[in-house]
């Protein structure tokens, strides 16, 4: 039996700085151990001599003329900003202490 | 309803040559059946009928100098995973209300310069995770056969706007069943295309070894064509094949005599609804009446399509859509402080399958898990593909059910996730095997005193769409259930 402990679910949710409410904690916690435990069912198959599929292409490193060419501008880049300044992004500061 | 709004793209290019209809006519006609039924069906999130009616003036003046396309006049849908210049593009999400994107995906510019019109976007399950709309952050849209009940997903709007004749043809995306589904439960033609066939470029990614873009439309004649359209090599998307793409459209004839299809017994699952089962056994019936030979077969691996597909599904929309950080575009919570502001907008911007989802990908990722989950996924993930691959060695096609179960009723899907994970049991496994396969209509069946659409799969060999197309095409030209109409007014 797999199981995903609320604690496990907000270590997680922290790992991808996701806000939870605590139901939503608890929920997931019981509906996804419900979902490792139907996966654990992968155990069974022998694969110690099967390489991982990442891409079903035989495709590798596809490579192109290194050319520039024409982008975005930065006004056409910034249109969907929530907050710009001076052509840039506007952030909230990134180093502890910072202003 | 004008009589305009039931053609196909092919009948309706004959009268656009023949000039006795006009593409403005023919865009006009579409804008007021959606007028008329789109209160009921609500297939679409945005329309815009001035943008709808100016391109329909410029296929008109395009065609007046000579141009002839089957596209140009084509007034279509577009799923809104998929951007559009000059559209809005939400995903079905909060998270991206208000989003205009500054660019547009390879197909609709395909589309476009080939002259289609775009009438607007399709409802979807948020960012394509879903079997109903029901997670669209917006509302759900109905089943033009049974307007209490779903229309499937996640490309839901797509398949009703085709099934109640407010498209000629639509786009959707399929990454573990979404094109194919919705396809089977509107009596409509759905095609995945194998996986690097059509480019994702400007499509907003959900799970990027799976996702594939797929025609939704009424015949298969207008699926090839609509896939010829946007088909084919992108330099800007690495992972589209360099191939050649066939005359899809020239390649339906020719019928099924003498073509050998594997019935794989293990995609009559348990919990199959009688009448699910009942119009597939027919539908092999008909294809052997027309020549074929059917014989049962073995896809052991076909339980673990469920586990894999979510492990590796998920794992990869959790990287995907770490993107949304309330700082380049979208939603932003305005909270005091940027860790703050990542949870926040986050939180408040996803709905709970999208939560749940990237929690599950981003635990199989994680330190500790990643060998047991992930990398075990993906190697279950090639004895899937090779299973097929032995198949294709003695088959020429598979012939198989879409859905197991007839389209929910609206507030009563599932609430297990388990449970409702399983519902796309029977499209998981070729989707991880990045093989082309397509949903035709294949009758009807009776549940709770409605009649509902059921459709039948067929599974070909990577790249060869051509073949798969053909062999819809001889079904439905036998059978034509296409002409069981929606009972909409």
């Amino acid at each position: 039996m797999s199981t995903l402990s609320a604690d496990q679910v907000r270590y997680v949710a922290e790992l991808v700085k996701l806000a939870l409410t605590d139901e939503e904690t608890e929920l997931f916690a019981g509906q996804l151990s419900a979902v490792l435990d139907y996966a654990s069912a992968l155990e069974e198959v022998d694969t110690s001599r099967v390489a991982p599929t990442a891409t079903v292409l035989p495709l590798r490193s596809v490579m192109r003329e290194d050319k520039v060419e024409p982008g975005l501008s930065v006004d056409e880049a910034l249109a969907n900003a929530p907050e710009k300044q001076d052509g840039y992004f506007r952030v909230h500061a990134v180093l502890e202490g910072g202003q | 309803m004008s009589d305009l709004c039931r053609l196909t793209i092919h009948e309706a290019r004959d009268l656009l040559r023949r000039g006795e209809i006009s593409a403005v006519e023919l865009t006009r006609a579409h804008l007021e059946r959606i007028e008329t039924v789109d209160a009921r069906v609500r297939a679409y999130l945005h329309v815009d009928a001035d943008l709808a009616l100016a391109q329909a003036e410029d296929a008109d003046r395009r065609r007046a100098a000579g141009e002839d396309d089957s596209l140009l006049g084509i007034p279509l849908a577009v799923k809104d995973i998929i951007t559009v210049q000059g559209m809005p593009a939400t995903a079905g999400s909060r998270i991206l209300e208000g989003f205009m994107p500054p660019y547009e995906a390879t197909v609709s510019r395909r589309l476009r310069k080939r002259g289609a019109v775009f009438l607007g976007k399709t409802n979807l399950d948020e960012f394509a995770m879903g079997w109903s709309t029901e997670n669209s952050a917006f509302f759900t849209s109905r089943n033009p056969y049974a307007l209490d009940r779903v229309p499937g997903g996640s490309s839901g709007g797509s398949a009703a706007a085709v099934a109640a004749d407010e498209a000629l043809v639509a786009l959707g995306t399929d990454t573990g069943g979404s094109v194919r589904q919705p396809a089977s439960w509107t009596n409509t033609v759905g095609l995945r295309p194998s996986y690097g066939r059509v480019s994702r470029w400007g499509v907003i990614a959900f799970a990027s070894s799976l996702d594939q873009v797929g025609p939704l439309t009424k015949d298969v004649r207008d699926n090839a064509i609509l896939l010829e359209a946007i088909a084919g090599h992108d330099p800007r998307d690495s992972t589209t094949m360099p191939e050649p793409v066939p005359r899809y459209e020239d390649l339906l004839e020719g019928g099924v005599q003498g073509m050998h299809f594997g019935l794989p017994r293990e995609y009559f699952v348990k919990n199959i609804h009688p009448g699910v089962r009942r119009a597939i056994l027919q539908a092999v019936d008909k294809l052997v009446e027309l020549g074929a030979t059917v014989e049962e077969t073995h896809l052991h691996y076909t339980k673990y399509g469920m586990p894999v597909y979510y492990l590796v599904g998920t794992a990869e929309l959790s990287a995907n859509l770490a993107r949304y950080d309330g700082v380049r575009y979208g939603f932003s919570a305005g909270a005091a402080n940027m860790w703050e502001n990542y949870r926040q907008t986050r939180g408040r911007g996803f709905g709970q399958e999208v939560k749940r989802r990237i929690i599950l990908g981003a635990y199989a990722l994680s330190a500790g898990y990643y060998d047991q989950y992930y990398l075990k996924a993906q190697k279950v993930r090639t004895l899937i593909r090779e299973e097929f691959e032995t198949a294709f060695e003695t088959f020429d096609a598979l012939v198989a059910p879409v859905a197991p179960v007839p389209p929910f009723k609206i507030g009563q899907s599932p609430t297990d996730p388990v449970e409702l994970y399983l519902t796309d049991v029977l499209t998981l496994p070729t989707a991880l095997a990045g093989l082309p396969c397509i949903s035709v209509p294949a009758g009807f069946m009776e549940d709770e005193g409605e009649s509902l659409p059921v459709g039948l799969q067929i599974i070909g060999k990577p790249f060869d769409e051509a073949t798969v197309l053909r062999i819809a095409y001889a079904f439905e030209q036998a059978t034509n259930w296409r002409q069981v109409r929606p009972q909409l007014a």
